[in-house]
């Protein structure tokens, strides 16, 4: 009696589990649905513009106006734009960082990083919005001082809040890199009598050259999607131009622009956010598969070690 | 492989020192510049913060308006985006670590999670348009922003929660199975308690990540001119971030004072919980250290 029991009870508690396994189960492959979602709805949206307007018109032309009276579907000038921002805010990023991350992993004692490390994670948490005040209200007045003719709305401030914005991102990223060398490498070039300098410049940085690489992509697409400061700070002006002092439009900002506006949904105006959404959504996603592929590479290099 | 030069002992260290300098002043120069630039907003918003300013409505007299419905919503928006997404991001975590065997399917998911969590944020606001707004007719309610703001974050809860699992030591679960536990009594009354803290550090870090958040509210249709507390989970909203973004993007000066008044609220409540997550980390690091 007392075997049947507690046979009963270990089926009954068996089943439970297996109750228990399939719920969580569901809830990992509900990311899939997530990724799924997200394509679907990008092109689902975006095929009845395409219906409209053509492939070439949209990714050969070099003017965007959708929601003038004279309409022209060319996405050059917002991916330019977007791609001008993106680059002010890596080339305004990237030395300090690589330095920075070379500080905290490499020669910072043990107290100075137990000081920064939690600063810039604090740092890393600060809303996008506040980059966009800044971009607008302070720094673009502060440009304006040293370079006249910058615009009241120009890639460069958006740039260069941005590039602020990433740094802590970069920072994160790139030393954790440089941790993943092993100290052996490291302790083999003192051993050849080499110093420091030589040993992060020569031996270290090399060996993590594709974790740091892995970062900077990584960062290079979270720039392409920030959205508020360049909604904010970089203008509305659709504009083909490289040259920073310039107000420019993002795709990201024009997505804004029409959903803050009164365009009427189901206009062929209104769906251009979702083919401007899929283009941004492709150029993110070659960024972040390069840099998933370069880190795999970059974890699997160690592995053996 | 690189060749090396001799070079006298005296050079190499002064090398080292300028190198040392470099970098450093790398690190700090940039988080100087940030503190200039927290500290103007500081100074600018400060003599506007009061506790009129949090509790009055949106006014078009800037020096009446103030973020009560802003905060309320915030608050309201985190509450359900935290009761949706946590639940959701940790069981799949638990599923990843705990019971996934390492076939296709997993590297998959894998892949999946760590692209999501670089999808562009306004692309989320995009998917929880179509969905939660348009197709499950939620309209522009709190429950949709919540729902799309949960899809956003749940990478970051799956990621961080799976690293909290995964440093739970082996010898653990060893010693549970040695007492005749099954996998979910391990999971449920030893490995979810010990992994606890680390979870709820990346679950603060990820509300955190939500409460700043402004573009996917912004598609999802927050409105910025709301005369009226939001109560149910289906009443329109506005947030603080979408309230701020209303006020820079006034000519008038006064309102750049209102919005900085408003972002000292937002990052005060952003350092407060960044705070605590560190807080409970250090005392975790210091507990593991006595094991």
């Amino acid at each position: 009696m007392r075997n049947r029991n507690n046979k009963l009870r270990r089926e009954a508690i068996a089943r439970k589990e297996r109750y228990i396994e399939r719920a969580i189960f569901g809830s990992s492959l509900l990311s899939i649905l997530i990724a799924i979602g997200i394509f679907v709805v990008l092109l689902w949206g975006s095929l009845p513009f395409f219906s409209e307007v053509s492939l070439t018109e949209f990714f050969g032309g070099t003017k965007w106006t959708p929601l003038f009276h004279d309409k022209h579907f060319g996405i050059w000038p917002l991916v330019t734009g977007t791609l001008l921002t993106s680059a002010v805010a890596i080339t305004m990023a990237l030395p300090f960082s690589l330095l920075a991350s070379i500080y905290l992993s490499e020669l910072a004692p043990r107290k100075h990083r137990q000081l920064f490390k939690p600063i810039i994670e604090i740092l890393a948490g600060i809303p996008t919005i506040v980059y966009g005040y800044f971009a607008l209200l302070i720094v673009t007045p502060w440009l304006q001082q040293w370079i006249p003719d910058l615009a009241g709305f120009s890639s460069l401030s958006a740039g260069i809040c941005m590039g602020i914005m990433i740094m802590p991102m970069l920072i994160t990223l790139s030393e954790d890199a440089l941790r993943a060398v092993p100290s052996e490498l490291r302790e083999g070039s003192y051993a050849l009598g080499a110093n420091k300098f030589t040993t992060v410049t020569k031996i270290v940085l090399p060996s993590a050259i594709s974790g740091i690489g892995s970062a900077i992509l990584l960062s290079i697409s979270r720039a392409l999607g920030e959205t508020m400061i360049v909604a904010i700070a970089a203008g509305q002006k659709p504009n083909l131009t490289f040259d920073p002092r310039e107000s420019v439009e993002t795709m990201t900002a024009y997505i804004v622009q029409v959903s803050m506006g009164d365009t009427p949904t189901g206009t062929v105006e209104y769906r251009t956010i979702f083919a401007v959404g899929l283009t941004l959504f492709g150029l993110t996603l070659i960024m972040n598969l390069c840099s998933y592929y370069l880190k795999q590479k970059f974890q699997n290099k160690y592995a053996s070690l | 492989m690189p060749r090396y030069k001799r070079q006298p002992i005296a050079r190499h260290r002064i090398v080292d020192k300028l190198f040392f300098i470099v970098c450093l002043s790398a690190m700090i120069i940039p988080m100087l510049l940030l503190i200039i630039l927290l500290g103007d907003v500081l100074i600018t918003g400060i003599e506007r913060l009061n506790l009129n300013f949090l509790t009055s409505f949106p006014s078009r007299k800037p020096q009446n308006a103030g973020i009560l419905p802003a905060i309320l919503g915030s608050s309201y928006l985190v509450l359900l985006t935290g009761i949706i997404a946590l639940p959701l991001g940790i069981s799949a975590a638990i599923y990843m670590e705990e019971y996934s065997k390492k076939n296709r399917l997993y590297y998959i998911i894998e892949i999946t999670i760590a692209n999501l969590a670089s999808v562009p944020s306004i692309i989320y606001g995009m998917l929880g348009l179509t969905i939660f707004v348009r197709a499950l007719g939620l309209e522009r309610s709190i429950l949709a922003g919540a729902l799309t703001m949960s899809l956003l974050i749940l990478p970051i809860i799956i990621i961080t929660s799976r690293e909290a699992l995964h440093a739970v030591p082996r010898t653990i679960r060893d010693g549970c199975y040695a007492l005749g536990a099954t996998r979910w009594q391990m999971i449920w009354q030893i490995v979810l308690p010990t992994a606890f803290p680390n979870i709820l550090t990346g679950a603060i870090l990820a509300i955190a990540r939500a409460i700043g958040e402004t573009a996917p509210l912004i598609i999802v249709g927050a409105v910025s001119y709301i005369t009226f507390l939001p109560i149910s989970p289906f009443s329109e909203f506005t947030a603080l971030p979408i309230q701020i973004l209303n006020w820079i993007s006034r000519p008038q000066p006064e309102f750049a004072v209102n919005a900085s008044a408003a972002i000292i609220v937002l990052l005060t409540t952003m350092l407060l919980l960044n705070a605590i997550s560190i807080f409970i980390r250090y005392r975790v690091n210091k507990q593991r250290n006595n094991w």
